[in-house]
């Protein structure tokens, strides 16, 4: 049994100034619908709930080390669980490094204050059989 | 092209040094770009060439020079145009 640990921190400016710039094709581009759904308030999409995510995404990211694999953000998904807390699901290339890595667990908590964001994820592995991250 | 990538990145990545200063083989990374900004770079750049990066390159070594990204685009205008 093993464990690999990921962190990041992002800006919620820098969300905004992508929702400005971006709009919809940043959305698109990085976010499930389910996401997008969950980050969405009366007064639009909420930079601090989708900067929560993306650093989320990218700790996930640390903990999987797909090395030059290409994974899409979308691939690596925050879900919100009815009693309140967070979890992370997977697709795609996202799932399938998780399982070459053998990680048989991902636990997720996410945070925002004074304009950033913050993520940890926490893998179980039942074996280490990759060691190319950073 | 390389004025034109070198003109996103001084647009979109937030790098704290002068992006004309950069060799085309500078690591972008390592010159303060981060994850985040290096999406805004990606949204950029799919607007300005009018493509789409498919998920196979969505992956650090494509954003982490103006050479390995002009070396995509290429990749991508060749795809399309055949």
């Amino acid at each position: 049994m093993a464990a690999r640990v990921g962190i990041d921190l992002v800006s919620v400016e820098a969300v905004r100034q992508s929702l400005s710039e971006h709009g919809e094709h940043y959305l698109r581009r990085v976010y499930s619908e389910r996401e997008v759904r969950d980050c969405t308030t009366p007064s639009g999409a909420d930079p601090e709930r989708l900067a929560a995510r993306f650093a989320a995404k990218e700790a996930t990211l640390k903990v999987l080390r797909p090395a030059d694999v290409g994974i899409p953000w979308f691939t690596i998904e925050v879900v919100r669980r009815p009693e309140g807390w967070v979890a992370l699901e997977l697709a795609g290339a996202a799932a399938e490094l998780a399982s070459q890595a053998g990680i048989t667990e991902l636990a997720l908590s996410i945070s925002h204050e004074g304009g950033f964001a913050t993520a940890v994820v926490v893998a179980t592995c039942a074996s280490e059989t990759r060691d190319q991250g950073r | 092209m390389i004025e034109d990538i070198r003109s996103i990145i001084s647009d979109h990545a937030r790098l704290p040094v002068d992006v004309g200063t950069l060799a085309i083989d500078a690591d972008l990374y390592q010159a303060g770009m981060t994850s985040h900004a290096s999406v805004n770079v990606m949204l950029a750049l799919e607007d300005r060439f009018d493509i789409e990066f498919p998920d196979r390159m969505l992956k650090r070594s494509v954003f982490e020079s103006i050479a390995s990204i002009a070396e995509a685009l290429r990749e991508l205008q060749v795809s399309a145009a055949a």
